[in-house]
Protein backbone atom coordinates (compact mmCIF):
# COMPACT_ATOMS: atom_id res chain seq x y z
CA UNK A 1 0.00 0.00 0.00
CA UNK A 2 1.50 3.28 -0.94
CA UNK A 3 0.55 5.50 2.39
CA UNK A 4 2.01 8.91 0.60
CA UNK A 5 -0.28 8.19 -2.20
CA UNK A 6 -3.64 8.05 -0.20
CA UNK A 7 -2.13 10.65 1.90
CA UNK A 8 -2.31 13.34 -0.99
CA UNK A 9 -5.22 11.61 -2.35
CA UNK A 10 -7.06 12.50 0.81
CA UNK A 11 -5.29 15.74 1.17
CA UNK A 12 -7.77 16.49 -1.26
CA UNK A 13 -10.89 16.24 0.89
CA UNK A 14 -9.41 18.18 3.48
CA UNK A 15 -9.75 22.11 3.57
CA UNK A 16 -8.10 24.98 6.18
CA UNK A 17 -10.49 26.07 8.94
CA UNK A 18 -8.86 28.97 10.79
CA UNK A 19 -8.32 28.43 14.41
CA UNK A 20 -9.38 31.81 15.86
CA UNK A 21 -10.70 35.30 15.22
CA UNK A 22 -13.71 35.06 12.73
CA UNK A 23 -15.43 37.90 11.02
CA UNK A 24 -19.04 36.15 10.48
CA UNK A 25 -21.90 37.37 8.51
CA UNK A 26 -25.28 36.31 8.81
CA UNK A 27 -27.83 35.37 6.88
CA UNK A 28 -30.78 36.48 5.95
CA UNK A 29 -32.98 33.32 5.62
CA UNK A 30 -31.36 32.00 9.25
CA UNK A 31 -32.21 35.06 10.91
CA UNK A 32 -35.46 35.01 9.74
CA UNK A 33 -36.89 31.49 10.45
CA UNK A 34 -34.28 30.20 13.02
CA UNK A 35 -33.11 33.00 14.92
CA UNK A 36 -31.83 31.56 17.98
CA UNK A 37 -29.14 29.36 15.46
CA UNK A 38 -27.27 32.60 15.20
CA UNK A 39 -27.18 33.39 18.77
CA UNK A 40 -26.40 30.58 19.97
CA UNK A 41 -23.40 30.26 17.33
CA UNK A 42 -21.84 33.44 18.71
CA UNK A 43 -22.21 32.21 22.69
CA UNK A 44 -20.56 28.85 21.35
CA UNK A 45 -17.60 30.51 19.70
CA UNK A 46 -17.55 33.21 22.30
CA UNK A 47 -18.20 31.74 25.82
CA UNK A 48 -17.64 27.92 25.39
CA UNK A 49 -14.85 28.03 22.82
CA UNK A 50 -13.39 31.18 23.76
CA UNK A 51 -12.19 32.76 20.59
CA UNK A 52 -12.74 36.13 18.97
CA UNK A 53 -15.42 36.72 16.49
CA UNK A 54 -17.08 39.62 15.03
CA UNK A 55 -19.46 40.98 13.12
CA UNK A 56 -20.37 44.40 11.57
CA UNK A 57 -23.57 46.08 12.05
CA UNK A 58 -23.62 47.56 8.33
CA UNK A 59 -23.10 44.11 6.18
CA UNK A 60 -26.28 42.75 4.36
CA UNK A 61 -27.49 40.63 2.33
CA UNK A 62 -25.06 39.11 -0.02
CA UNK A 63 -28.04 39.47 -2.59
CA UNK A 64 -28.04 35.35 -2.58
CA UNK A 65 -31.93 34.83 -2.99
CA UNK A 66 -31.96 37.26 -6.05
CA UNK A 67 -28.77 36.36 -7.61
CA UNK A 68 -29.64 32.80 -8.15
CA UNK A 69 -32.92 33.74 -9.05
CA UNK A 70 -31.82 35.85 -11.37
CA UNK A 71 -33.35 39.01 -10.86
CA UNK A 72 -29.33 40.51 -9.91
CA UNK A 73 -26.59 40.53 -12.40
CA UNK A 74 -23.44 38.96 -11.53
CA UNK A 75 -20.98 42.22 -11.72
CA UNK A 76 -23.97 43.93 -8.97
CA UNK A 77 -23.45 40.96 -6.78
CA UNK A 78 -19.76 40.93 -6.87
CA UNK A 79 -19.68 44.25 -5.90
CA UNK A 80 -22.26 44.22 -3.08
CA UNK A 81 -19.38 40.94 -2.15
CA UNK A 82 -16.51 43.36 -2.18
CA UNK A 83 -18.53 45.82 0.17
CA UNK A 84 -18.88 42.72 2.69
CA UNK A 85 -15.12 42.18 2.65
CA UNK A 86 -14.67 46.05 2.81
CA UNK A 87 -16.09 45.34 5.95
CA UNK A 88 -14.20 42.79 6.98
CA UNK A 89 -11.15 44.27 6.40
CA UNK A 90 -11.83 47.69 7.65
CA UNK A 91 -12.68 45.38 10.97
CA UNK A 92 -9.13 44.49 10.82
CA UNK A 93 -9.93 40.53 10.14
CA UNK A 94 -9.19 38.44 7.72
CA UNK A 95 -10.89 35.24 8.13
CA UNK A 96 -14.49 35.59 6.97
CA UNK A 97 -17.45 33.11 8.05
CA UNK A 98 -20.46 33.26 6.79
CA UNK A 99 -23.60 31.40 8.29
CA UNK A 100 -25.52 31.52 4.53
CA UNK A 101 -24.54 28.00 2.80
CA UNK A 102 -25.62 30.07 -0.55
CA UNK A 103 -23.43 33.11 0.38
CA UNK A 104 -20.78 30.25 1.25
CA UNK A 105 -21.25 29.34 -2.38
CA UNK A 106 -20.90 32.91 -3.66
CA UNK A 107 -18.03 34.06 -1.70
CA UNK A 108 -16.35 30.87 -3.29
CA UNK A 109 -17.53 31.61 -6.91
CA UNK A 110 -16.39 35.19 -6.70
CA UNK A 111 -12.98 34.26 -5.17
CA UNK A 112 -12.84 31.53 -7.99
CA UNK A 113 -14.11 34.10 -10.87
CA UNK A 114 -11.38 36.49 -9.24
CA UNK A 115 -8.94 34.18 -9.85
CA UNK A 116 -9.28 33.25 -13.32
CA UNK A 117 -10.23 36.18 -14.43
CA UNK A 118 -8.26 39.04 -12.55
CA UNK A 119 -9.76 42.32 -14.73
CA UNK A 120 -12.94 41.35 -13.31
CA UNK A 121 -11.62 41.44 -9.94
CA UNK A 122 -10.28 45.22 -11.13
CA UNK A 123 -13.73 45.83 -12.32
CA UNK A 124 -15.88 45.19 -9.00
CA UNK A 125 -12.56 46.96 -7.29
CA UNK A 126 -13.18 50.23 -9.24
CA UNK A 127 -16.89 49.85 -9.09
CA UNK A 128 -16.99 49.94 -5.20
CA UNK A 129 -14.65 52.78 -5.22
CA UNK A 130 -16.99 54.68 -7.31
CA UNK A 131 -20.17 53.44 -5.37
CA UNK A 132 -18.66 53.82 -2.22
CA UNK A 133 -15.56 55.25 -1.73
CA UNK A 134 -14.16 51.55 -0.35
CA UNK A 135 -11.25 49.30 -0.80
CA UNK A 136 -10.65 45.53 0.36
CA UNK A 137 -8.52 43.03 0.94
CA UNK A 138 -9.90 39.18 0.09
CA UNK A 139 -10.30 36.72 3.27
CA UNK A 140 -7.13 34.90 4.04
CA UNK A 141 -9.53 31.64 4.91
CA UNK A 142 -12.97 31.39 4.26
CA UNK A 143 -15.06 29.00 5.44
CA UNK A 144 -18.53 28.13 6.59
CA UNK A 145 -19.74 28.70 9.69
CA UNK A 146 -20.32 24.73 10.56
CA UNK A 147 -16.75 24.22 9.25
CA UNK A 148 -16.23 25.77 13.12
CA UNK A 149 -18.45 23.56 14.44
CA UNK A 150 -17.08 20.79 13.25
CA UNK A 151 -13.25 21.90 13.76
CA UNK A 152 -14.22 22.06 17.51
CA UNK A 153 -16.61 19.44 17.51
CA UNK A 154 -14.07 17.44 20.49
CA UNK A 155 -14.29 20.25 22.67
CA UNK A 156 -17.44 20.68 22.34
CA UNK A 157 -18.32 17.04 22.99
CA UNK A 158 -15.62 17.30 26.31
CA UNK A 159 -17.47 20.48 27.91
CA UNK A 160 -20.70 19.00 26.84
CA UNK A 161 -23.32 17.82 29.20
CA UNK A 162 -25.32 15.09 27.29
CA UNK A 163 -24.47 12.29 24.46
CA UNK A 164 -27.10 11.64 21.53
CA UNK A 165 -28.09 8.67 23.32
CA UNK A 166 -32.18 7.09 23.66
CA UNK A 167 -31.97 7.10 27.63
CA UNK A 168 -34.65 4.62 27.44
CA UNK A 169 -32.56 2.00 25.07
CA UNK A 170 -29.22 3.23 25.48
CA UNK A 171 -28.88 3.24 21.85
CA UNK A 172 -27.36 6.12 19.55
CA UNK A 173 -29.79 8.33 18.21
CA UNK A 174 -30.30 7.92 14.43
CA UNK A 175 -29.70 11.34 12.63
CA UNK A 176 -29.87 11.11 8.96
CA UNK A 177 -27.52 14.59 7.46
CA UNK A 178 -28.35 16.84 4.60
CA UNK A 179 -25.69 18.82 3.43
CA UNK A 180 -26.69 22.57 1.77
CA UNK A 181 -26.41 22.16 -1.77
CA UNK A 182 -23.94 24.97 -2.36
CA UNK A 183 -21.50 23.81 0.46
CA UNK A 184 -19.51 21.83 -1.75
CA UNK A 185 -21.26 20.70 -4.96
CA UNK A 186 -20.11 23.83 -6.71
CA UNK A 187 -16.66 23.75 -5.30
CA UNK A 188 -15.80 20.27 -4.00
CA UNK A 189 -12.09 21.16 -2.28
CA UNK A 190 -14.15 23.97 -0.38
CA UNK A 191 -15.57 21.83 1.98
CA UNK A 192 -14.86 18.93 4.80
CA UNK A 193 -14.71 15.88 2.74
CA UNK A 194 -15.77 17.37 -0.60
CA UNK A 195 -18.99 16.55 -2.78
CA UNK A 196 -18.13 13.11 -2.28
CA UNK A 197 -17.53 11.64 1.23
CA UNK A 198 -19.15 15.41 3.12
CA UNK A 199 -17.86 15.06 6.56
CA UNK A 200 -18.88 17.93 7.98
CA UNK A 201 -22.22 17.00 9.59
CA UNK A 202 -20.92 13.33 9.96
CA UNK A 203 -17.95 14.47 12.06
CA UNK A 204 -20.48 16.35 14.77
CA UNK A 205 -23.28 13.38 15.17
CA UNK A 206 -20.70 10.11 15.19
CA UNK A 207 -18.05 12.75 17.86
CA UNK A 208 -21.46 13.26 19.78
CA UNK A 209 -22.44 9.97 20.31
CA UNK A 210 -25.05 9.32 17.74
CA UNK A 211 -25.43 6.99 14.60
CA UNK A 212 -25.55 8.50 10.96
CA UNK A 213 -28.13 7.14 8.96
CA UNK A 214 -27.69 6.37 5.01
CA UNK A 215 -30.52 6.40 2.89
CA UNK A 216 -31.08 6.68 -1.14
CA UNK A 217 -31.47 10.34 -1.86
CA UNK A 218 -29.57 11.59 1.05
CA UNK A 219 -27.28 13.99 -1.60
CA UNK A 220 -31.03 15.20 -3.11
CA UNK A 221 -31.71 18.84 -2.94
CA UNK A 222 -34.53 20.23 -0.65
CA UNK A 223 -36.28 21.85 -3.26
CA UNK A 224 -35.58 25.52 -2.35
CA UNK A 225 -34.66 26.21 -6.32
CA UNK A 226 -34.47 29.35 -5.24
CA UNK A 227 -37.59 31.18 -7.63
CA UNK A 228 -39.12 27.49 -7.61
CA UNK A 229 -40.21 28.49 -4.06
CA UNK A 230 -40.26 32.57 -4.13
CA UNK A 231 -43.33 32.29 -6.71
CA UNK A 232 -46.31 30.48 -5.04
CA UNK A 233 -47.06 29.13 -8.49
CA UNK A 234 -43.80 26.92 -8.66
CA UNK A 235 -43.69 25.18 -4.90
CA UNK A 236 -45.26 22.13 -6.17
CA UNK A 237 -40.84 21.65 -7.42
CA UNK A 238 -39.80 22.93 -3.81
CA UNK A 239 -42.25 20.18 -1.83
CA UNK A 240 -42.11 17.45 -4.46
CA UNK A 241 -38.03 17.62 -3.52
CA UNK A 242 -38.69 17.86 0.21
CA UNK A 243 -41.16 14.38 -0.28
CA UNK A 244 -38.50 12.55 -2.17
CA UNK A 245 -36.31 12.43 0.71
CA UNK A 246 -38.71 12.01 3.41
CA UNK A 247 -40.67 8.60 1.49
CA UNK A 248 -37.05 7.68 0.91
CA UNK A 249 -35.44 8.06 4.53
CA UNK A 250 -38.41 6.78 6.43
CA UNK A 251 -38.10 3.41 6.10
CA UNK A 252 -34.81 4.27 8.03
CA UNK A 253 -36.25 5.10 10.98
CA UNK A 254 -34.68 8.37 11.65
CA UNK A 255 -35.03 10.41 14.81
CA UNK A 256 -33.86 13.51 13.76
CA UNK A 257 -32.83 15.52 10.54
CA UNK A 258 -29.28 17.42 10.92
CA UNK A 259 -28.51 20.38 7.98
CA UNK A 260 -25.95 22.83 7.76
CA UNK A 261 -27.39 25.34 4.80
CA UNK A 262 -30.37 27.58 6.42
CA UNK A 263 -33.37 26.90 3.68
CA UNK A 264 -33.06 23.34 4.16
CA UNK A 265 -34.11 23.11 7.63
CA UNK A 266 -36.61 25.72 6.78
CA UNK A 267 -37.72 23.57 3.88
CA UNK A 268 -37.95 20.03 5.67
CA UNK A 269 -39.76 21.56 8.58
CA UNK A 270 -42.54 23.30 6.56
CA UNK A 271 -43.21 21.01 3.89
CA UNK A 272 -43.07 18.01 6.25
CA UNK A 273 -46.34 20.18 7.69
CA UNK A 274 -47.78 20.53 4.52
CA UNK A 275 -47.63 17.09 3.48
CA UNK A 276 -49.53 16.34 6.51
CA UNK A 277 -51.99 18.75 5.61
CA UNK A 278 -52.31 17.79 1.94
CA UNK A 279 -52.31 13.76 2.03
CA UNK A 280 -52.90 12.81 6.33
CA UNK A 281 -49.27 11.81 6.06
CA UNK A 282 -46.65 12.02 8.78
CA UNK A 283 -42.87 10.91 8.67
CA UNK A 284 -41.90 10.60 12.52
CA UNK A 285 -43.31 8.35 14.97
CA UNK A 286 -46.62 7.72 16.59
CA UNK A 287 -47.83 10.46 14.00
CA UNK A 288 -45.34 13.09 14.59
CA UNK A 289 -42.74 14.51 12.31
CA UNK A 290 -39.00 13.81 12.01
CA UNK A 291 -37.69 16.88 14.30
CA UNK A 292 -35.01 18.83 12.43
CA UNK A 293 -32.24 20.82 13.23
CA UNK A 294 -29.44 22.97 12.69
CA UNK A 295 -25.81 21.98 13.60
CA UNK A 296 -26.39 25.11 16.14
CA UNK A 297 -28.86 23.85 17.80
CA UNK A 298 -27.67 20.38 17.77
CA UNK A 299 -24.52 21.99 19.41
CA UNK A 300 -26.66 23.79 21.53
CA UNK A 301 -28.33 20.81 23.09
CA UNK A 302 -25.11 18.71 24.00
CA UNK A 303 -23.93 21.81 25.45
CA UNK A 304 -27.19 22.27 27.58
CA UNK A 305 -28.50 24.99 26.43
CA UNK A 306 -32.19 25.93 27.12
CA UNK A 307 -34.08 24.86 24.57
CA UNK A 308 -36.29 27.61 23.87
CA UNK A 309 -33.32 29.72 23.90
CA UNK A 310 -32.32 27.44 21.07
CA UNK A 311 -35.36 28.49 19.27
CA UNK A 312 -37.50 25.32 19.20
CA UNK A 313 -40.53 26.71 19.28
CA UNK A 314 -40.15 28.71 15.96
CA UNK A 315 -40.18 25.13 14.68
CA UNK A 316 -43.14 23.51 13.07
CA UNK A 317 -42.44 20.04 13.40
CA UNK A 318 -41.91 20.10 17.25
CA UNK A 319 -38.28 18.74 18.97
CA UNK A 320 -39.82 17.52 22.02
CA UNK A 321 -39.56 13.78 21.40
CA UNK A 322 -36.32 14.01 20.67
CA UNK A 323 -35.53 16.04 23.67
CA UNK A 324 -37.39 13.78 25.82
CA UNK A 325 -35.20 10.58 24.23
CA UNK A 326 -31.98 11.99 25.06
CA UNK A 327 -33.15 13.26 28.54
CA UNK A 328 -32.81 17.22 27.77
CA UNK A 329 -35.09 19.01 30.54
CA UNK A 330 -37.33 21.75 29.26
CA UNK A 331 -40.46 23.48 31.38
CA UNK A 332 -43.42 23.58 28.44
CA UNK A 333 -44.89 26.45 30.47
CA UNK A 334 -41.83 28.72 29.10
CA UNK A 335 -42.60 27.80 25.12
CA UNK A 336 -44.12 30.59 24.24
CA UNK A 337 -42.84 33.30 26.36
CA UNK A 338 -41.94 36.59 24.40
CA UNK A 339 -38.87 38.87 25.41
CA UNK A 340 -39.57 39.70 28.63
CA UNK A 341 -40.89 36.90 29.80
CA UNK A 342 -44.60 37.30 29.24
CA UNK A 343 -47.13 34.82 27.65
CA UNK A 344 -47.71 36.08 23.64
CA UNK A 345 -50.26 33.29 23.27
CA UNK A 346 -49.61 29.89 21.52
CA UNK A 347 -49.80 28.56 17.71
CA UNK A 348 -53.05 26.86 16.30
CA UNK A 349 -52.36 23.40 16.37
CA UNK A 350 -52.54 21.59 12.66
CA UNK A 351 -54.86 19.30 12.31
CA UNK A 352 -52.49 16.38 11.72
CA UNK A 353 -49.17 16.64 12.61
CA UNK A 354 -48.74 15.99 16.54
CA UNK A 355 -47.69 19.56 17.79
CA UNK A 356 -46.90 20.35 21.45
CA UNK A 357 -48.16 23.06 23.09
CA UNK B 1 -22.18 32.59 -34.37
CA UNK B 2 -23.94 35.25 -34.38
CA UNK B 3 -24.82 38.06 -31.96
CA UNK B 4 -26.53 36.78 -29.66
CA UNK B 5 -24.23 34.33 -29.05
CA UNK B 6 -21.12 36.83 -29.34
CA UNK B 7 -23.23 38.76 -26.61
CA UNK B 8 -23.63 35.79 -24.14
CA UNK B 9 -20.00 34.97 -24.97
CA UNK B 10 -18.80 37.80 -23.07
CA UNK B 11 -20.49 36.90 -19.77
CA UNK B 12 -17.21 34.71 -17.85
CA UNK B 13 -19.86 32.00 -16.53
CA UNK B 14 -20.70 31.44 -20.24
CA UNK B 15 -16.82 30.86 -20.73
CA UNK B 16 -16.71 28.95 -17.97
CA UNK B 17 -19.58 27.12 -17.72
CA UNK B 18 -19.79 25.93 -21.94
CA UNK B 19 -16.79 23.50 -22.70
CA UNK B 20 -18.11 20.76 -25.23
CA UNK B 21 -20.66 18.71 -23.91
CA UNK B 22 -20.32 14.68 -24.92
CA UNK B 23 -23.79 14.39 -24.78
CA UNK B 24 -23.63 11.39 -21.46
CA UNK B 25 -26.92 12.93 -19.76
CA UNK B 26 -25.43 12.63 -16.84
CA UNK B 27 -26.38 15.98 -15.98
CA UNK B 28 -30.09 15.12 -16.68
CA UNK B 29 -29.93 11.90 -14.31
CA UNK B 30 -28.87 14.01 -11.38
CA UNK B 31 -31.06 17.22 -12.23
CA UNK B 32 -34.02 18.04 -9.21
CA UNK B 33 -35.74 19.97 -12.14
CA UNK B 34 -35.51 17.24 -14.87
CA UNK B 35 -37.08 14.58 -13.10
CA UNK B 36 -40.13 17.79 -11.83
CA UNK B 37 -40.25 19.54 -15.19
CA UNK B 38 -40.42 19.09 -18.74
CA UNK B 39 -36.25 19.91 -18.35
CA UNK B 40 -33.33 18.15 -19.87
CA UNK B 41 -30.07 20.38 -19.15
CA UNK B 42 -28.38 17.90 -21.64
CA UNK B 43 -30.24 20.06 -23.90
CA UNK B 44 -29.88 23.53 -22.62
CA UNK B 45 -26.07 22.84 -23.51
CA UNK B 46 -26.31 21.18 -26.89
CA UNK B 47 -28.41 24.01 -27.90
CA UNK B 48 -26.03 26.75 -27.01
CA UNK B 49 -23.16 24.37 -28.41
CA UNK B 50 -25.13 24.73 -32.01
CA UNK B 51 -24.38 28.13 -31.80
CA UNK B 52 -26.91 29.39 -33.73
CA UNK B 53 -29.24 32.16 -32.89
CA UNK B 54 -32.57 31.17 -33.73
CA UNK B 55 -32.60 28.55 -31.42
CA UNK B 56 -30.72 30.12 -28.58
CA UNK B 57 -33.24 33.28 -29.21
CA UNK B 58 -36.24 30.58 -28.90
CA UNK B 59 -34.81 29.12 -25.67
CA UNK B 60 -34.61 32.30 -24.12
CA UNK B 61 -38.13 32.93 -24.85
CA UNK B 62 -39.02 29.57 -23.67
CA UNK B 63 -40.30 28.43 -20.39
CA UNK B 64 -37.44 25.66 -20.43
CA UNK B 65 -34.66 28.12 -18.93
CA UNK B 66 -36.87 29.01 -16.03
CA UNK B 67 -37.16 25.39 -14.31
CA UNK B 68 -33.92 25.26 -13.30
CA UNK B 69 -33.54 25.13 -9.12
CA UNK B 70 -29.97 26.15 -9.59
CA UNK B 71 -28.28 23.51 -6.90
CA UNK B 72 -25.88 22.71 -9.13
CA UNK B 73 -25.60 19.68 -8.64
CA UNK B 74 -24.95 19.19 -12.57
CA UNK B 75 -21.73 20.97 -11.72
CA UNK B 76 -20.47 17.94 -9.74
CA UNK B 77 -20.74 15.53 -12.32
CA UNK B 78 -20.36 16.79 -15.39
CA UNK B 79 -16.60 14.64 -16.92
CA UNK B 80 -16.30 17.76 -18.64
CA UNK B 81 -16.52 20.38 -16.81
CA UNK B 82 -19.64 21.98 -18.10
CA UNK B 83 -22.23 23.99 -16.03
CA UNK B 84 -25.53 23.79 -16.92
CA UNK B 85 -26.74 25.47 -14.27
CA UNK B 86 -24.75 28.74 -14.44
CA UNK B 87 -25.42 28.43 -17.99
CA UNK B 88 -28.97 28.78 -17.16
CA UNK B 89 -28.12 31.73 -14.99
CA UNK B 90 -26.33 33.90 -18.39
CA UNK B 91 -29.47 32.57 -20.23
CA UNK B 92 -32.06 34.25 -17.75
CA UNK B 93 -30.06 37.33 -17.58
CA UNK B 94 -29.95 37.94 -21.24
CA UNK B 95 -33.84 36.90 -21.27
CA UNK B 96 -34.49 39.94 -18.96
CA UNK B 97 -32.25 42.27 -20.80
CA UNK B 98 -33.40 41.85 -23.45
CA UNK B 99 -37.02 41.83 -22.83
CA UNK B 100 -37.63 38.07 -23.77
CA UNK B 101 -38.79 36.67 -20.58
CA UNK B 102 -42.22 38.19 -20.95
CA UNK B 103 -42.58 35.66 -23.80
CA UNK B 104 -43.24 32.72 -21.57
CA UNK B 105 -45.40 31.75 -18.14
CA UNK B 106 -42.86 31.12 -15.92
CA UNK B 107 -40.27 33.54 -17.35
CA UNK B 108 -42.81 36.61 -16.43
CA UNK B 109 -43.13 35.73 -12.92
CA UNK B 110 -39.45 37.46 -12.51
CA UNK B 111 -41.59 40.56 -12.02
CA UNK B 112 -42.88 38.90 -8.57
CA UNK B 113 -39.52 38.17 -7.76
CA UNK B 114 -38.28 41.61 -8.54
CA UNK B 115 -41.04 42.69 -6.54
CA UNK B 116 -40.44 41.12 -3.26
CA UNK B 117 -36.77 39.39 -2.54
CA UNK B 118 -35.35 42.38 -5.47
CA UNK B 119 -36.89 45.48 -3.38
CA UNK B 120 -36.20 43.85 0.41
CA UNK B 121 -32.67 43.98 -0.44
CA UNK B 122 -33.07 47.84 -1.30
CA UNK B 123 -35.69 48.73 1.14
CA UNK B 124 -34.56 46.54 4.24
CA UNK B 125 -31.20 45.54 2.95
CA UNK B 126 -32.09 41.53 3.35
CA UNK B 127 -33.40 38.83 0.69
CA UNK B 128 -35.90 38.69 3.18
CA UNK B 129 -37.99 40.28 4.98
CA UNK B 130 -40.48 38.56 7.62
CA UNK B 131 -43.11 41.42 8.27
CA UNK B 132 -43.80 40.99 4.60
CA UNK B 133 -43.79 37.66 4.64
CA UNK B 134 -47.74 37.49 4.92
CA UNK B 135 -49.30 33.70 6.26
CA UNK B 136 -51.94 34.21 3.37
CA UNK B 137 -48.99 34.13 0.30
CA UNK B 138 -47.21 31.41 2.09
CA UNK B 139 -49.75 28.88 3.91
CA UNK B 140 -46.86 26.41 3.77
CA UNK B 141 -45.22 28.05 6.61
CA UNK B 142 -47.86 26.66 9.25
CA UNK B 143 -49.63 28.26 12.19
CA UNK B 144 -46.03 28.93 14.02
CA UNK B 145 -44.98 31.02 11.49
CA UNK B 146 -48.70 33.03 11.71
CA UNK B 147 -47.64 32.91 15.85
CA UNK B 148 -43.91 34.98 14.78
CA UNK B 149 -46.02 37.37 12.54
CA UNK B 150 -48.71 37.98 15.05
CA UNK B 151 -45.68 39.06 17.75
CA UNK B 152 -42.67 39.92 15.91
CA UNK B 153 -40.79 42.18 18.65
CA UNK B 154 -41.28 39.79 20.93
CA UNK B 155 -40.67 36.66 19.32
CA UNK B 156 -37.19 37.74 17.86
CA UNK B 157 -36.40 40.27 20.71
CA UNK B 158 -36.36 36.82 22.81
CA UNK B 159 -33.43 35.70 20.78
CA UNK B 160 -31.30 39.26 20.18
CA UNK B 161 -32.30 42.77 21.87
CA UNK B 162 -31.37 43.98 18.27
CA UNK B 163 -34.54 43.53 16.54
CA UNK B 164 -34.83 46.27 13.95
CA UNK B 165 -32.87 48.14 16.06
CA UNK B 166 -29.70 49.55 15.22
CA UNK B 167 -26.40 47.94 16.46
CA UNK B 168 -25.33 43.91 15.33
CA UNK B 169 -27.63 41.08 15.81
CA UNK B 170 -30.56 39.44 14.52
CA UNK B 171 -32.59 41.30 12.06
CA UNK B 172 -30.60 44.40 12.83
CA UNK B 173 -32.28 47.87 11.42
CA UNK B 174 -29.63 48.18 8.28
CA UNK B 175 -28.61 51.84 8.55
CA UNK B 176 -29.79 54.42 6.04
CA UNK B 177 -26.31 54.52 4.68
CA UNK B 178 -25.61 51.19 4.39
CA UNK B 179 -28.89 51.06 2.07
CA UNK B 180 -27.41 54.00 0.55
CA UNK B 181 -24.46 52.05 -0.37
CA UNK B 182 -26.40 49.05 -1.80
CA UNK B 183 -28.53 51.17 -4.09
CA UNK B 184 -25.25 53.35 -5.49
CA UNK B 185 -23.97 49.90 -6.42
CA UNK B 186 -27.10 48.61 -7.77
CA UNK B 187 -26.91 51.89 -10.14
CA UNK B 188 -22.96 51.39 -11.00
CA UNK B 189 -23.14 47.64 -11.81
CA UNK B 190 -26.37 47.29 -13.51
CA UNK B 191 -28.94 45.91 -10.98
CA UNK B 192 -30.73 49.04 -11.13
CA UNK B 193 -31.00 49.34 -15.29
CA UNK B 194 -32.55 45.38 -14.77
CA UNK B 195 -34.80 46.39 -11.94
CA UNK B 196 -36.15 48.58 -14.49
CA UNK B 197 -36.27 46.65 -17.45
CA UNK B 198 -38.56 43.94 -15.53
CA UNK B 199 -40.99 46.62 -14.99
CA UNK B 200 -41.07 48.04 -18.06
CA UNK B 201 -40.99 44.96 -20.34
CA UNK B 202 -43.65 43.29 -17.57
CA UNK B 203 -45.93 46.73 -18.24
CA UNK B 204 -45.91 46.15 -21.86
CA UNK B 205 -47.08 42.48 -21.63
CA UNK B 206 -49.66 43.70 -18.87
CA UNK B 207 -50.68 45.99 -21.38
CA UNK B 208 -51.14 43.06 -23.70
CA UNK B 209 -52.77 40.74 -21.77
CA UNK B 210 -55.48 43.43 -20.65
CA UNK B 211 -54.68 42.91 -17.20
CA UNK B 212 -54.40 45.76 -14.41
CA UNK B 213 -50.71 47.36 -13.47
CA UNK B 214 -49.62 48.93 -10.71
CA UNK B 215 -46.68 49.30 -7.95
CA UNK B 216 -46.77 46.63 -5.25
CA UNK B 217 -47.87 43.10 -4.86
CA UNK B 218 -51.95 43.58 -5.80
CA UNK B 219 -51.91 44.66 -9.11
CA UNK B 220 -53.66 42.37 -11.14
CA UNK B 221 -50.64 41.49 -13.49
CA UNK B 222 -48.37 40.35 -10.10
CA UNK B 223 -51.24 38.24 -8.78
CA UNK B 224 -51.51 36.41 -12.18
CA UNK B 225 -47.55 35.96 -12.17
CA UNK B 226 -47.55 35.20 -8.56
CA UNK B 227 -50.39 32.35 -8.71
CA UNK B 228 -51.20 31.15 -12.31
CA UNK B 229 -49.70 27.80 -13.35
CA UNK B 230 -51.09 26.05 -16.51
CA UNK B 231 -50.47 22.79 -15.29
CA UNK B 232 -48.57 22.64 -18.44
CA UNK B 233 -44.75 21.74 -17.72
CA UNK B 234 -44.49 18.83 -16.41
CA UNK B 235 -43.31 15.71 -18.46
CA UNK B 236 -46.77 14.11 -18.54
CA UNK B 237 -48.48 17.40 -20.01
CA UNK B 238 -46.32 17.61 -23.16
Amino acid sequence: MNIEGKKIIWSQYQKEIADNDYFYARSCVRQSFFPGSETTFMKIVRDDLGKNISEHPFHTTCTGIAYHSDVVPFETTMTVIARQFALMTESGFQNYVPSCITSFGMYNEVLETWHHFPEVEMKVRKMLKEATGKEFEKPKNLVHSSDIIYKFRKEIAEKGKYRLINRFTGEPIRVVEHIGCHYSKMFPSKGVGGAEYPHVLVGMIEEWGGEVVDYPERRHCCGFGFRQYVVKANRGYSIACSKKKFESMQPYRPEAILTNCPGCPFFFDRWQYAISEMEGKTYGENGQGIPVLTYEELAGIILGYDPWDLGFQTHQVPVEPLLDKIGIPYDPEKKFLGKNGEFIGRPDMPDNLKFCH
Amino acid sequence: MGWLYDLMSKDVRFVEGLKACINCGTCTAICPAAEFYNYDPRILVTTLQTRDDEKIEALLKSDFIWYCGECMSCKTRCPRGNVPGGLISVCRSFSQDLGYFIESEKGRQQLAVKRTIGEWILDHGYCLFPQQIEPESHPEQGPVWEWITNSLKEVYGRFDATYQEEGPGILRKIPQDSLDELKRIFDVTGGTERFEKLEEYSKKKAEEMGLEFSPGQKSEYYLHVYNFNSNKHGKDEH
